[in-house]
């Protein structure tokens, strides 16, 4: 029993990794840009198929992940400065459209690959997948543990990003007061790009730890969109170190409710857990009350 | 349109309704139809809480499932007749639309949108680990059809048309009220509606119970219609996408918006699943509802209005 | 001395770590036209924001007509005559100018007798020609126009004008000064807020200025522009 729960317990925080990593796109993008960009999820998919088709030609995943991440950062750019002229410039705070702007290329997405690449399950292979680590009463499988060192890294970097450099100030600044950076002759929406490429290159790198987790259909971004999102809520917007305390917490939640109630009750949490920070904390862990 | 043309029109359409299955024997019509009328129910009340007051329900595909699988519920617990099963989804739906409103539109909007996000999924979860219910086995529902309908379909036909016409109703009644008035100041800007003496939390929650209760009616038919339901086929992707792009093709500022749109798209997709698979048929509703969304925000209607140059409606 | 319209006890509002406003109290006479000045960040807005309800103090009590209405949500207070324009007109679009008086008219008003007012009140501020437009086609000054309008058209019996005038030219801030003076000769308090001195020194009976959450200066508009706390406050020591 001591060892079932102990097992679910470490599952658990090593998928709060993965799970954080893959909320870190929107934390930044939604948390503290306040662009509602509910097709992130989607875009962590295609890094995973992009992680896969690196794989095929023979590298590893997580290598496969970090070749395609300028890609995604420009991506990230070229997405946000069309949202940027579709609806920000415009002066349309109107958050219906933004909204659906975002689920429509969520879904295309989402069809694209699809069409693409088919409804199959992929997977990856690399020398880790299939081996496991164990300490003691504990079996840590590998396929666990690569993302979440890659949820950690990315994380921690993420934060070292925004408290210490220039840029990563500027970000963090623009969340709070787009105007007072104007006077500082720094351009809120150079900045405002930057970040979103950012954001979208963290996909890359989620990508690749979720399809070393487990194997990858176009349909699991629906799995994450609750969580990820209940993961930026819970964590207080546009907090870097609540993403991963809120990653943890979700992964913890999940792998206790699969272990002692039920896997078909697994996908229920995060909505409860949304709801309920919602209801008794609206800020989040690390938010600011107002 | 005054109101006794519209109430008049009402009661020719459910005659004609009424009439319909004693005049076509071809059962393809009525389940064309009632498809049709589903969408113009999820539709027209979707516009009320998203096109009225500017909050999106990403989750109408969990409404319907909800409204299907009350209107299951109360057939397997006490045979409820088809008219109940509808007052039992619509209060599901209300209760639901209601909780969500109350816990998030509180904070803000956007939270109410990031909720119905999940909902889906969660009351799939919920359905499909309650066997009573049928759970991921599915539930059969057989019923026959009352006396004066030949077959169930064209009865299912006839109750959605009904259903249809009372949406439309309510919207219309919501638009020329000074509740539509009271949604579009609050859309346009909350704290401005407030100062000027509207009751913002209560409108918003008061749109969200009235959506959400109607978004539910059009499913509860659906366990009639299909005399199978399974949880794979009642929560669909495509409802949810359904209901954003025909109000926001049609035009989101009007009832008849969400109407025209879901003629036009429910008639367009399917005369297109014979010919195209249902991945492409995504693909290009998708697209088009990104191209409305950056090009023609108004709809339908509003490049309509802007052609003729129209101005105020006071 | 007749019983104040609006009386401020007390009040504190506190953000995070920052106290926007500090214990302020402040009575406002029937039919008095009061200035508030200061500096940005002086917790002017701030303050109307919590008289108006759309910010809850942590202490203090907001009276207004004898009834303490600290806890009526924002848009009770509007209803019982407190009425506020905002600093950038947030215009209500996708209606037309004349549907903008129309939301506030419709919890006082019938529809026909809505309308009507409506349009008397457009007319009152010069703009009638414009009741059929949609609000996203004015100009600057008849966003400022409407923004006062819309405050009017439910008959309030206080007024807070918060900025009205800001980017007019002169013959604008004439203009906008002579719609105020004709609101307050119908017995309407207005409480201004502004920034350009002559105006709210010509328009006000009595002026308060505020600096860093507290009100540092009380009284007739040339006293206090003469009181050295606020000169040291606008122009240093």
């Amino acid at each position: 029993m001591l060892e079932l729960a102990s097992n679910a317990v470490v599952t658990g925080l090593l998928l709060g990794g993965i799970y954080a990593v893959a909320s870190l796109g929107l934390t930044i993008a939604f948390g503290l840009l306040q662009v509602p960009n509910v097709a992130h999820p989607t875009f962590v998919v295609l890094g995973a198929y992009c992680a896969y088709f690196g794989n095929l030609v023979g590298l590893d995943p997580v290598l496969a992940g970090a070749l395609f991440a300028p890609a995604f950062y420009a991506a990230g750019m070229l997405f946000y400065e069309a949202y940027f002229i579709c609806f920000e410039r415009r002066g349309r705070g109107d958050t219906l459209q933004s909204f659906t702007f975002f689920f429509g290329v969520a879904l295309v997405l989402e069809v694209v690959l699809i069409l693409a690449v088919g409804v199959d399950l992929r997977s990856v292979g690399a020398g880790y997948i299939g081996k496991s680590l164990t300490l003691g009463a504990v079996t840590m499988p590998y396929r666990l543990i690569i993302p979440f060192v890659i949820g950690s890294t990315v994380g921690a970097g993420m934060w070292a990003f925004l408290t210490r450099t220039h840029t990563g100030l500027a970000i963090r600044a623009v969340a709070h007061d787009d105007r007072a950076l104007r006077i500082v002759a720094l351009d809120p929406a150079r900045i405002k790009r930057h970040a979103f490429g950012i954001a979208m290159m963290t996909a890359a790198f989620a990508g690749a730890a979720l399809i070393v987790l487990n194997p990858v259909d176009p349909f699991i971004g629906g799995e994450y969109i609750g969580r990820t999102f209940a993961i930026v809520v819970l964590a207080g917007m546009g907090s870097v170190p609540g993403t991963l305390v809120a990653g943890a917490i979700i992964g913890l939640m999940e792998s206790l409710v699969v272990t002692f109630v039920g896997a078909s009750w697994a996908p229920g949490v995060s909505f409860t857990v949304l709801l309920a920070t919602l209801a008794v904390r609206p800020s989040g862990i690390f938010g600011i009350a107002r | 349109m005054s109101s006794w043309r519209f109430g008049f029109g009402a009661l020719a359409v459910v005659a004609a309704g009424a009439a319909l299955p004693h005049l076509v024997s071809n059962s393809y019509v009525f389940y064309a139809g009632f498809i049709t009328l589903q969408y113009v129910i999820v539709a027209t009340a979707w516009n009320i809480l998203g096109g009225y007051a500017g909050y999106v329900n990403f989750g109408a595909g969990a409404f319907v499932g909800l409204g299907i699988y009350s209107a299951v519920f109360l057939f397997k617990a006490i045979a409820a007749p088809l008219w109940l099963q509808v007052l039992g989804a619509a209060a599901a739906g209300g209760l639901l639309g209601l909780g969500m409103g109350y816990l998030t539109l509180r904070i803000q909007g956007v939270f109410f949108s990031i909720a119905t996000l999940a909902l889906t999924i969660v009351l799939n979860t919920i359905v499909v680990n309650w066997s009573f219910i049928g759970g991921a086995r599915g539930a059969t529902v057989l019923a026959p059809a009352p006396v004066w309908f030949p077959s169930i379909v064209s009865y299912v036909f006839f109750a959605t048309l009904v259903l249809a016409v009372i949406t439309v109703a309510v919207a219309r009644w919501i638009e020329r009220s000074w509740v539509w008035r009271g949604l579009a100041a609050l859309r346009a800007n909350e704290q401005a509606a407030e100062c000027c003496g509207t009751p913002t939390l209560k409108l918003k929650l008061f749109a969200a119970t009235v959506s959400g209760a109607l978004i539910a009616t059009a499913g509860a038919p659906y366990p009639y219609y299909a005399s199978y339901v399974e949880p794979g086929s009642a929560f669909g992707l495509t409802i949810a996408l359904n209901a954003l792009a025909m109000p926001l093709i049609g035009g989101t500022r009007s009832w008849i918006g969400p109407v025209i749109g879901a003629l036009l798209l429910s008639s367009i997709e399917q005369a297109a699943t014979v010919t195209i698979p249902t991945e492409v048929n995504l693909l290009i509703v998708g697209l088009v509802l990104i191209g409305f969304v950056v090009a023609a925000p108004d709809g339908l209607l509003g490049l309509f209005a802007r052609r003729q140059n129209q101005g105020a409606r006071a | 001395m007749s019983e104040p319209v609006l009386s401020v006890r007390g009040v504190r509002k506190r953000f995070d770590t920052l106290i926007a406003v500090a214990d302020v109290d402040l009575d406002v006479g029937r039919g008095e036209k009061l200035g508030i000045i200061g500096p940005n960040g002086s917790g002017k807005t701030t303050l109307i924001n919590c008289i108006t309800g759309v910010l809850r103090p942590e202490r203090g009590r907001i009276i207004f007509e004898g009834v303490d209405v600290s806890r009526m949500p924002t848009y009770r207070r509007a209803r019982a005559g407190i009425a506020r324009s905002f600093q950038i007109p947030r215009p209500f679009v996708g209606m037309s100018v004349v549907e903008n008086l129309l939301v506030p008219l419709d919890y006082v008003e019938s529809k026909e007798e809505g309308v009507a007012r409506a349009h008397a009140i457009l007319a009152s501020v010069g703009l009638q020609s414009r009741a059929g437009d949609p609000a996203e086609s004015l100009s600057h000054l008849e966003l400022r126009k409407l923004e006062l309008a819309r405050a009017l058209a439910a008959a309030p019996r206080l007024l807070i004008a918060d900025e009205v005038m800001a980017g007019l030219s002169e013959p604008e801030i004439d203009e906008m000064l002579d719609i105020l003076f004709e609101l307050n000769a119908l017995g309407v308090t207005i409480i201004m807020i502004e920034h350009i001195m002559h105006a709210i020194t010509r328009f006000s009976e009595r002026l308060v200025c505020m600096e860093t959450g507290r009100i540092i200066a009380n009284g007739k508009p040339q006293d206090v522009a003469r009181d050295p706390e606020v000169r040291r406050v606008y122009f240093g020591k």
